[in-house]
């Protein structure tokens, strides 16, 4: 059985040593739920259990996993397993840890929700930067095939599988998923109109379940231990535990893996160390660049964080990568750096995004090197209004979440930077 | 018919509101489509009606919503006054993209939607360089016109703070690009992947950095390049030929029929008159005019590009008269006098011969007047069969846009793209929507990409591979030669016999790959056979077509002209030869010498070509853009040309000239009106009966539609009021039940030192109507042979270098390309390069 210390069941590399070596991982029980699923369960049962489980996707959106599983095409064959290991979020360092430490935990993952799915072939997307560790994993993936556990027949069934690696070429918006499969099949990576949805039309066409790293390598747990054990974690519609990229001005930056609907408090203060030098907190992005900034009063540093508590205070739980803001900080500087983050990594594909982006970077630089007038700000939230809800995917939208809400919720930052003096440039519609 | 009309029957309707219209349209409609089949605009920059949908611009954003139903009952819910209940997505989202669905409610014009359009434009406009004034498609601009109707006055983006990009970018040698006006819309580039299979440009980069960009070697090369020129929906990309040439607005606008091959594209001609050229009134360019039984909005670049000639000032302006073994000017009184009487003289032993790109009208003539002097009026081509395409053509109402799975189309010796590449891009759509193709071809062609089987035979074995297709279907056949007999037995080619014969609906399109006159006619028969066995005739989408090596070849067949067997003979023994649109000693030193012993020789012509310089009289006539006429397309389509520029001074057209021969001879023949000449031709030939030029002129509505005030939608081709054409009934399918005709195989054989020279066709050839484009000259190809690598290395030769090709009596130095999917032992020649050959012959290569 495999082992869990209290509330780690992702980071239990912290607990084992050497986990990520393959007895080790055996010794631990490893690969008994694959086996056990393989041999003995109906590919359907192992869906039906992630989903009494709750698990919810831990790429950002939340989607429950089991759901997700069930709703693969049937009826259109071969299905593929990608995992999205991508993990290009600003802020994001979770999947990093699991994969150098705990990979095979995570394998066992990506292979249960392919046996589930009925699939063949499963690959594994890696961020370009990531190439180093693909080496790695690719010379366990040998390590598995050696000893029986991937290839043709497994344990004397029928059932097939193949594991790949697939580097990408290092773009954001390759995190997406359907730009990730673009990016599989060779093509640019833009993401694609849904729907129709991956699991109807995924890789080359093909029914795809697309799960994140750290969703996957919960699996191999909630099948040995059951859907029950799980919920003993988080709450009800948030169960089990997430793992938090901790970092920003706090005094110990790292991953903690914490039981969903923790409090910032709790992770912040008491995992994190608090705030160096005494400052105080000023400010929370609780998804990476692509949060809105929560004004870090009380009422938001006791919010649980789960998927709906978030929401409350005005942000998105997301990938769960909690930058934190001190009060030495401008915000106008850190909407400047977001949006050049996000001018960079544009796709490019719709309109919105590609120009509003281009737009937005010239209004922030010139308001944070001190040339903008009071009309730049009116302009910038309007340009980001006009993104808002009129791009292709997700991430037009994700661009204008720091300005929006930065110049809404820290509006003196940004008057502070222009002078009141300053001539406007241009006449605004009001 | 329309699209979204004829499919009524077989989907389900469903009905939704837009702006207050309600409308019935098939389901999965799209919501753009549904609103532009019935007028109403939603715009789009990034949406095509003839590519899926991508949804990247966001200007069709629209708020879209749908019925309630209670989530238990499933009822609809109401609202008081009993109507349903709607609810709106809370975003707006793309209609390119959403589909039709029961009670669907559109709103086009609300503040929110309207504010988006605003948005939207701003947006692009940021990085657009606002060139206008000297942008070739300003005036009919999608993006110029979108903006002056849903677009702000003001610019709230600072000016200096634009990107610049590269503004002329030659992405081939045709077509330019500006990346600064350029929206990222990816028409283009789906254009060129989805449409035309040619992925040579796509996207580089990201975000406000993405770009088109070509990697093909040479850049954009393509067939297609200039449609993407028509779809741009900015002034992104031009053609070298227009680019800064003229303003859309001066330009006027001819309706006019391609005849560089047998499809029969439809096109616009734009015309201005220009201080540029002296005064005159001229072709700026020519544009696809929308035939979406014929060419859709699509037009290959040969026709786009290759109408220079009627511009050329080589072009033959006054008649001509040897005397003292030199060619001068002369009256027309004095030239046609001189024909006159020698034709007298000869009587019966005039041959006239007549070049496929003439006109029915002028064929008529021709054809009238050699009958009344009982001589022989030949067409000049290799290519046998117009008799059987006329008896059992494709069936009237045969549309390539209506074939799907239950059609099988065989494509045999031919390289369809080369050679009428309009019908391989409706082909290979056909094949998409699950028509079974079959291409039997001794090497590999584009089109083979869309079959669900490849045929390859020896070169010279074509009829005899349709033969084999035959008895595979129908077993009891008289005795085939042994090499028709293994062929049958082949699992591919079995396959193919059993989806041809099973198809509902079989057409059959035979080309000139490699055939000589014998082997074409031996060939045409062959697939009048298996069409006549498998019973495809008479019905529309079934039936033969030639894909005849000049524009109106059907045309000459239909009017009576026949090519000869012996075109030497006929020549050597003639008493006065009477040539139209023909260069036969261009082609061949045999023809030439021929005709250097015929006693008298007659050039009605364009150009001075080699065949002219032989002449005894030299006629200059008009060139079809300067008067009007009719052609027949290889699916027996007649339609209408209309004169786009004036006659040089004191010509006349084709027909007319021989009105005025045959008028002093004693034959009235309609000598000014084309129209006229189609109410003789309709009284003679028995198919045409039917035709009036006022029939040819009809249009119906199309869809999608297309024309000047909404080019935002379908892109710049232009809108059709001038006339569909007229398919014309194959005898077939007027009762006649025609039998198969058992014809002897030919076959070709070889003393083993020798290569066999094959003629193939290439589009961008030599041809006299092409080398005066200027613009194209990089693009066409150079006198050149292909080979199969090894052949090629126990020649001794590498690609791309030069050697010397012994045939037919000539040596010529040539290029090299290999081609591995051919035969070995061949040589492939292509026609119109300026090598001499006109049927399969021995031939040597010599390395230099």
């Amino acid at each position: 059985m495999s082992k869990v210390k209290g509330s780690r069941i992702l980071l239990r590399h912290r607990d084992i040593p050497k986990l990520d070596k393959l007895d080790v991982y055996l010794e631990d029980g490893g690969f008994e739920s694959f086996k056990k699923a393989v041999t003995k369960m109906k590919p359907d049962k192992v869906t039906e259990i992630v989903k009494d489980s709750g698990l919810r996707g831990r790429g950002g959106a939340g989607f429950p996993t089991g759901v997700k599983w069930s709703f693969i095409d049937a009826n259109n064959w071969p299905h593929y397993v990608v995992a999205n290991a991508d993990e290009s979020e600003p802020g994001t360092f979770k999947d990093r840890e699991i994969m150098e430490q705990n990979p095979y935990q995570f394998f066992e993952g990506v292979m249960l929700s392919a046996y589930a799915i009925q699939a063949n072939d499963a690959y594994i997307y890696l961020r370009g930067e990531f190439w180093d560790l693909a080496h790695e994993l690719d010379k366990k993936i040998k390590k598995l095939e050696k000893s029986g556990y991937l290839g043709k027949k497994l344990f004397g069934t029928d059932y097939s599988l193949n594991l790949y690696t697939h580097l990408g070429a290092g773009a954001y918006i390759c995190g997406e998923e359907t730009a990730l499969l673009e990016s599989m099949e060779g093509k640019l990576g833009q993401p694609r109109l849904r729907p129709p949805f991956p699991p109807s039309f995924g890789l080359f066409g093909k029914p795809t379940v697309v799960n994140n790293v750290e969703t996957l390598a919960n699996v191999p747990l909630i099948i040995e231990k059951g859907a029950k054990w799980y919920r003993k974690f988080g709450t009800e519609r948030s169960p089990g535990t997430k793992v938090f990229s901790l970092s920003g001005n706090v005094n110990k930056p790292g991953n903690y893996e914490l039981p969903l609907a923790s409090t910032f408090r709790e992770l912040i203060f008491k995992h994190g160390g608090g705030i160096p030098d005494g400052h105080a907190i000023k400010a929370i992005m609780a998804a990476g660049a692509s949060s809105s900034l929560i004004v870090a009063n009380d009422e938001a540093l006791d919010t649980p964080m789960d998927y709906e508590s978030v929401q409350n205070v005005g942000g998105m739980l997301g990938s769960a990568s909690v930058i934190v803001i001190d009060e030495t900080v401008d915000i106008s500087w850190l909407v400047n750096k977001t949006v050049h983050f996000f001018k960079h990594e544009s796709c490019g594909k719709c309109t919105p995004c590609r120009e509003g982006v281009f737009w937005m970077s010239h209004l922030t630089e010139r308001i944070d090197n001190g040339s903008g007038s009071r009309e730049d700000i009116v302009l910038l939230q309007d340009v980001a209004n006009n993104i808002q809800g009129k791009c292709l995917c997700a991430l037009g939208d994700f661009s204008t979440q720091a300005v929006v809400t930065g110049i809404e919720r820290f509006p003196e930052d940004f008057k502070a930077k222009v002078s009141p003096n300053q001539a406007a440039r241009i006449k605004i519609n009001e | 018919m329309s699209e979204l009309v004829k499919n009524e029957a077989a989907q389900n309707m469903v009905t939704l509101t837009i702006d207050d219209h309600t409308m019935s349209v098939p389901e999965g409609t799209l919501v753009v489509d549904a609103a532009r089949s019935i007028g109403l605009d939603i715009p789009v920059f990034c949406y095509h009606p003839k590519m899926e949908p991508v949804g990247m611009c966001r200007m069709c954003l629209v708020e879209i919503g749908t019925p309630m139903r209670d989530r238990t009952t499933s009822e609809p819910i109401l609202e008081d006054d009993g109507s349903p209940k709607i609810q709106f997505f809370p975003n707006l989202m793309t209609g390119c993209t959403f589909r039709a669905s029961e009670g669907m409610v559109v709103r086009g014009y609300t503040e929110k939607v309207t504010a988006a359009r605003k948005e939207v434009l701003e947006f692009l406009l940021t990085s657009h360089p606002l060139d206008c004034p000297t942008c070739d498609k300003g005036g009919e601009c999608p993006l110029q016109n979108l903006t002056m109707q849903f677009g702000d006055g003001e610019s709230r983006f600072i000016y200096d703070e634009k990107m610049h990009s590269a503004k002329h970018v030659a992405l081939g040698d045709l077509i330019f690009l500006d990346r600064e006006r350029c929206i990222q819309c990816a028409r283009c580039t789906r254009f060129q992947d989805e449409i035309v299979d040619d992925q040579v440009i796509g996207f580089s980069n990201r975000g406000r950095a993405l770009e088109i960009v070509t990697f093909s070697d040479p850049g954009f090369d393509s067939y297609w390049s200039g449609n993407t020129t028509d779809i741009c929906p900015v002034g992104a990309l031009t053609t070298a030929d227009f680019r800064f040439g003229a303003r859309p607005w001066e330009m006027n606008a001819s309706a006019s029929i391609c005849n560089h091959c047998a499809v029969g594209c439809n096109l616009t001609f734009n015309t201005r008159r220009e201080v540029k050229s002296g005064g005159e009134k001229i072709i700026k360019r020519v544009m696809p005019r929308q035939n979406e039984a014929v060419n859709e909005i699509w037009i290959c670049d040969k026709g786009r590009f290759a109408y220079h000639f009627t511009a050329s000032d080589q072009r033959l302006n006054q008649p001509l008269i040897r005397k003292d073994g030199k060619l001068v000017p002369s009256s027309w009184e004095l030239a046609l006098d001189l024909v006159t009487s020698r034709f007298k003289n000869a009587g019966e032993n005039l041959v006239t011969l007549a070049g496929g790109r003439l006109s029915n009208e002028d064929l008529f003539n021709l054809a009238e007047l050699s009958a009344h002097l009982g001589g022989d009026a030949l067409l000049y081509s290799d290519m046998a069969g117009g008799d059987l395409v006329s008896r059992l053509g494709v069936g009237e109402g045969t549309n390539f846009s209506d074939m799907g799975p239950e059609t099988a189309i065989l494509v045999v010796a031919c390289n369809l793209e080369e050679e009428a590449p309009l019908w391989w891009l409706r082909i290979k759509q056909a094949a998409e929507r699950g028509a079974k193709v079959i291409v039997a071809n001794p090497r590999k062609t584009k089109l083979d990409r869309s079959a669900i089987h490849n045929l390859r035979y020896e070169y010279g074995q074509e009829a005899g591979l349709v033969t084999a297709l035959l008895s595979a279907i129908s077993p009891k056949q008289p005795k085939s030669p042994a090499f028709v007999n293994k062929l049958a037995k082949d699992k591919e080619v079995k396959a193919a016999a059993k989806a041809l014969s099973e198809a509902e609906n079989t057409v059959i399109l035979f080309g000139s790959e490699g055939t000589s006159y014998a082997a074409s006619a031996a060939l045409a028969q062959a697939c009048a056979n298996l069409l006549i066995a498998s019973g495809h005739i008479g019905r529309p989408n079934n039936g033969l077509i030639g894909v005849w090596d000049k524009g109106n070849a059907q045309g000459a067949w239909d009017m009576g002209l026949r090519p000869s067997e012996d075109l030497d003979a006929a020549l050597k023994t003639s008493q006065a030869v009477y040539i139209s649109a023909a260069d036969p000693a261009g082609d061949s030193k045999q023809y030439a010498s021929a005709l250097k012993k015929a006693d008298f020789v007659v050039v009605q012509e364009l150009y001075m070509t080699a065949t002219a310089e032989l002449a005894d009289v030299v006629l200059p006539a008009q060139a079809f853009t300067e008067r009007e006429g009719t052609y027949t397309s290889g699916e027996r389509r007649v339609q209408r040309f209309y004169p786009a520029v004036p006659s040089l001074p004191d010509l006349l057209p084709d027909f007319g000239i021989t009105a005025e021969i045959a008028g002093r001879l004693g034959l009235e023949l309609e000598k000014t009106a084309p129209a006229s000449v189609m109410l003789q031709i309709a009284e003679v030939v028995p198919d045409y009966a039917e035709l009036t030029y006022q029939k040819l002129a009809k249009v119906e509505k199309q869809f999608p539609l297309i024309g000047r005030e909404d080019v935002y939608y379908g892109g710049t081709s232009y809108q059709n009021s001038q006339g569909l054409g007229v398919q014309l009934k194959p005898a077939a399918q007027n009762g006649d039940s025609p039998v198969l005709v058992i014809t002897e195989l030919p076959e070709v054989k070889l003393s083993g030192e020798e290569l066999l020279a094959v003629p193939v066709t290439r589009l961008l050839d030599l041809g006299n109507t092409v080398t005066p484009s200027e613009v194209l000259v990089t693009r066409l190809a150079k006198p050149h042979v292909a080979l199969h690598p090894q052949d090629a290395e126990k020649l001794g030769v590498e690609w791309g270098s030069k050697v010397k090709l012994i045939l037919n009596g000539s040596t010529q130095t040539v290029l090299v390309e290999f081609d591995n999917s051919m035969p070995h032992g061949v040589v492939l020649v292509p026609r119109s390069l300026g090598i001499p050959i006109i049927s399969p012959t021995p031939a040597t290569i010599k390395v230099l």
